[in-house]
């Protein structure tokens, strides 16, 4: 623990918060000194939001002690946290857009002249000695709406700052900035720690981490493990806290003896989703489906499980056709798919997870047409078992589950069924570094006994790392075929943007080899060749390369949401359904990390408390 | 291992070579609240425990309701409401309604009556070609519903007013009360010296068997799946457009039975019989527990509601209680029944926080 002069701007000791029967927080611990930066890591459900929201005044504790600049602190409103000098600056900036930024910064306590009418002359004078002071340029007068992620955040600082708060917590600010925007951020942010403000900062990129805070403190499982010194500690030491484990391996793929062909899809034709899809996966064998959201990857496999039709091709598996749009006569062939959208499609939250898990084996569960609870629970809690869902009883439901747990159970499910060929879409979305890579052990695992499996990710390293062989969809086309050797970042990224045309021209392999000579000769310099050539090439590959800076700033990409730019003009191509597309990308240290939208977030945040970039921990 | 390996079920070799982690698979207790409060503090006890007290007043405090005949007329007068709540609660629990199961009842009453009385056919081959008429009343709404997937609410309100249309056109404002004796009287006679009416035999019948389909069968199970989320139903292999035709088709034919009884046990066939019923039909479901949502609902809670309207009904008429003020009080009851869920809700997510706190 650190120790100050001056008594911590923010203390929590053992605080207790629970809804209903679930233990959100057990034991909040935090102590954040004036003049510092305090990192707060964990994994998803840690309890670090929680924990966030009672000091905000969102929610109120149950036990433990809260004070604040030393004086027992109890709000019972996000306003009374305000008022005494607290703010909270989220993922996901809350302004009106339709009033001016000046107008938001003093949103409810405007400043008034004579006759109680709002003084607008000192308002806009304020917020410009506050933008000074920050080093922006901002117009005061211009409306809250069109401004990048970047600068509501700015606005939101200067609210804070307007409000002189003592402390000042930040919620993975960083998610949705670029290399540039974080860089001015940081900065601000160091200027208002030297003021002797005390700010808590929630991130899951390490090397923010290690860049900013001066302390930090872990938590897991809703308990504080640790407090440390950011210069006393490593990146695999706060892994190490943080998921209670050494997490050695990330993609844990062993080789395998691949088999003969047991999904075999050939010409496969949906108007307007996908065009003439053939390919195979073999016994043994992971075949990755890349390509940018919104290509078709799922649809595909939609199509192949039955759940959705097709108009013409076939499917076979193990030499026999399976009909088309039947998923029950898929699953009796022996297929099985994990949906991408776990609370959707793959679970029916309300039921409980016996229910769920024996949900696609109830025929071979009935015995003389009759299927009991007990019957259930056994195959069920076998197969908990044996995928360490966390649960108090089969019959708990699975809506409270987080979303590693909720994800193991949809596994769970589809594994029961005994399939040959497994569809996994997006395995590991939205859920924690941990239960990532136990995911990734048991696909490595499930193919080594001669399962064939399909994994769609738009998690770069996921289908790198993972897959034996790569199939890159882009426009609803196939456009490579890789083999794991051959499959670089360079490669897949630049199939999963082919245009169309060029794609039907010529075929797509030597279409990337071309491409990929033409990026190595150039490779040395940071070459404008490069940008224009592969044009469509995301700039975080290029930077994965080392044509980029590491400050990740992107030039102007459609693809990349990470810039301020709205993605428009550059990129002429008729794809509706790319309009908004990958939200994804490389980070600067080479680690995964899914970049959002606006949109995607607020959905995701929505429907299951998930934030976008919790899945992204990973050693340097 | 290759892809040849044998298929054997949930429990095969494959499964118990599967596991995370080198620690041995958890295991997991199958129930997370004790027999006591999963079987008591439940929405359907809570019915039955109102139906029991209900009774109790009943023969206390009601003149002539503990007398031996109430029960027979009870029972007598409920069973045609018995039988529709059956597939109704089916119906229910996958998330749609059918509002034309009385208008089927109707329907099925002028058919058998213009079979037996006027075409001169037995009573069997009139009922059969009554079901018949039943089955297909549901498929036609089990076909938009689940095929054209349009609203049931729709298309079953359509069909109300259709069926009944069909019905009161085919005879007009006559009634056939030309029955074959024999038939009449079996429809309210007793079982061998009891009071206990015979229609009791095919209403326990039917009961046993929408008993097992709803809770004991894979059909069942996707239904409330159904009810939740038909996309993972869907990604699950469940059949829903063919779960929904069944269903309508059940709520049909067991409408078009009802029909025959109750024109038997009222000697007359008429375009207007039963009319109304499929309110009090689908009030008794909610009663008893079922979501109108989907997915909730359990049949022996349906079987209290619809004791429960049977009870209060015939408890209110020896009363003197008018018509009028029974509906409002089913009406109230109806209503309460929507809130009784969440407040038994609350209170099942509060009993295990309780017995924590305690230990």
């Amino acid at each position: 623990m650190v120790t100050h002069a001056d008594a911590p701007v923010l203390e929590l000791e053992g605080v207790r918060k629970t809804f209903g029967s679930v233990v959100a927080l057990a034991d909040g611990t935090l102590s954040v000194q004036p003049g510092s930066v305090h990192a707060l890591v964990g994994e998803n459900g840690a309890g670090k939001s929680t924990l966030i929201k009672i000091v905000a005044g969102l929610h109120k504790r149950d036990e433990g002690a809260f004070r604040f600049r030393g004086v027992d602190a109890e709000f019972s409103s996000t306003a009374d946290a305000k008022d005494a000098g607290i703010a909270v600056i989220y993922q996901e900036p809350t302004l009106f857009p339709d009033l001016s930024v000046t107008e938001n910064i003093f949103m409810g306590r405007q400043p008034l002249s004579g006759g109680k009418r709002i003084d607008r002359q000192t308002m806009v004078t304020e917020a410009l000695q506050i933008f000074d002071r920050l080093g922006v340029d901002l117009d005061p007068h211009r409306p809250a709406q069109g401004l990048s992620i970047a600068d509501q955040q700015i606005i939101e600082i200067a609210k804070a700052i307007s409000l002189d708060a003592h402390l000042l917590i930040m919620d993975e600010p960083t998610a949705a900035l670029s290399g540039v925007e974080v860089e001015r951020l940081f900065n601000v942010t160091r200027s208002l720690r030297d003021e002797g403000r005390g700010i808590v900062f929630i991130s899951h990129r390490f090397d923010e981490v290690f860049d900013l805070s001066d302390t930090i403190t872990v938590m897991r499982d809703g308990s504080y493990i640790g407090t440390v010194r950011t210069n006393e500690t490593s990146n695999s030491e706060l892994v190490t806290m943080m998921v209670g484990r050494e997490v050695n391996e990330l993609y844990p793929k062993t080789p395998t003896e691949i088999g003969q062909t047991v999904l075999e899809v050939e010409g496969l034709n949906s108007k307007g989703t996908f065009h003439d899809v053939s390919f195979s996966v073999r016994a043994g064998e992971i075949v990755g489906l890349a390509g940018l959201v919104g290509a078709g990857r799922s649809e595909i496999a939609r199509a192949v499980f039955g759940v959705d039709t097709y108009d013409s091709g076939t499917v076979s598996l193990g030499n026999q056709r399976v009909p088309k749009s039947k998923p029950a006569a898929a699953i009796e062939a022996g297929m099985a798919l994990i949906p991408e959208d776990r609370r959707q499609q793959g679970l029916v939250v309300e039921s409980s997870v016996a229910e769920n898990i024996g949900a696609a084996i109830r025929k071979r569960l009935q015995k003389f047409g009759i299927i009991t609870r007990a019957a259930e629970n056994r195959a069920a809690s076998s197969w908990a078992g044996r995928l360490q869902v966390k649960t108090a009883a089969m019959s708990m439901s699975a809506a409270t589950m987080s979303g590693g747990n909720q994800q193991k159970v949809v596994i769970a499910k589809w594994l029961a069924t005994d399939p040959k060929l497994l569809i996994i879409d997006e395995p590991t979305r939205g859920i924690d570094v941990g239960t990532k890579s136990e995911v990734h052990r048991l696909l490595s695992q499930l193919a080594g006994e001669g399962m064939a499996i399909l994994m769609i990710s738009s998690e770069l390293p996921e289908v790198l790392g993972m897959a034996d062989r790569v199939l890159v969809v882009s426009e609803g086309h196939i456009t490579a075929e890789l083999d794991r050797e051959d499959a670089t970042p360079e490669k897949v990224m630049h199939a999963a943007t082919a245009r169309r045309e060029e794609a039907v021209e010529r075929s797509g392999k030597s279409q990337t080899d071309d491409l990929v000579t033409a990026g190595e000769v150039q490779g040395d310099e940071h070459s404008s060749a490069v940008e224009t050539q592969a044009e469509g090439e995301h700039p975080t590959v290029r930077q994965e390369r080392g044509d980029l800076p590491r400050d990740g700033h992107c030039s102007g990409d459609l693809r990349c949401h990470s810039g301020r730019h709205e993605p428009e003009p550059e990129f002429p191509l008729q794809l509706p359904r790319l309009a908004r597309p990958a939200a994804h990308s490389l980070h600067p240290d080479g680690s995964c990390h899914r970049l959002s939208d606006r949109h995607r977030h607020a959905q995701r945040r929505s429907v299951g408390g998930l934030h976008a970039c919790d899945h992204c921990i990973h050693d340097r | 291992m290759n892809s040849t390996t044998t298929r054997a079920g949930a429990d095969s070799s494959a499964a118990e070579k599967v596991s995370l982690g080198e620690d041995a698979p958890r295991t997991y207790k199958q129930y997370h609240r004790p027999w006591f409060f999963r079987t008591f503090i439940t929405t359907e006890f809570l019915i039955i425990a109102l139906l029991a007290m209900v009774w109790i007043w009943a023969n206390i405090s009601v003149d002539g309701f503990s007398g031996p005949l109430t029960v027979r007329y009870l029972l007598l007068d409920i069973a045609p409401l018995m039988m529709i709540a059956l597939p109704m609660t089916l119906i229910i629990v996958t998330g749609q309604i059918d509002l034309s199961v009385a208008s089927t009842m109707g329907l099925s009453s002028v058919v058998v009556g213009i079979a037996h009385v006027q075409w001169g056919l037995s009573l069997p081959m009139a009922g059969m070609l009554a079901i018949l008429v039943g089955v297909a009343c549901g498929a036609f709404n089990g076909f938009f519903v689940a095929y054209v997937k349009l609203p049931s609410l729709a298309v079953t309100i359509g069909t109300l007013a259709l069926f009944r249309g069909l019905a009161v056109g085919l005879l007009g404002t006559t009634a056939l009360t030309d029955f074959d004796p024999d038939w009449t009287s079996l429809a309210g006679a007793s079982i061998g010296d009891t009071r206990v009416p015979l229609v009791v035999v095919p209403v326990v019948g039917l009961i046993a068997i929408f008993v097992v389909l709803l809770h004991f069968t894979p059909f069942g199970r996707g239904l409330y799946d159904i009810g939740h989320n038909d996309v993972t139903a869907r990604f699950s292999g469940v059949n829903v457009a063919r779960s929904q035709m069944i269903t309508f088709v059940l709520s049909g034919a067991v409408s078009a039975f009802a029909g025959i009884y109750y024109t038997l046990r009222y000697g007359n066939s008429r375009g207007d019989n039963a009319m109304g019923l499929e309110l009090e039909v689908i009030a008794a479901v909610l009663l008893g527990g079922v979501l109108i949502f989907g997915g909730r609902g359990a049949l022996h809670g349906v079987l209290a509601g619809v004791l429960l309207i049977g009870v209060i009904s015939s408890a209110l008429r020896l009363e003197g209680v008018t018509v009028n003020v029974i509906n409002i009080i089913i009406g109230v009851l109806l209503i309460a029944s929507v809130i009784t869920p969440q407040i038994v809700g609350g209170l099942q997510r509060r009993s295990p926080k309780k017995r924590k706190a305690a230990s």
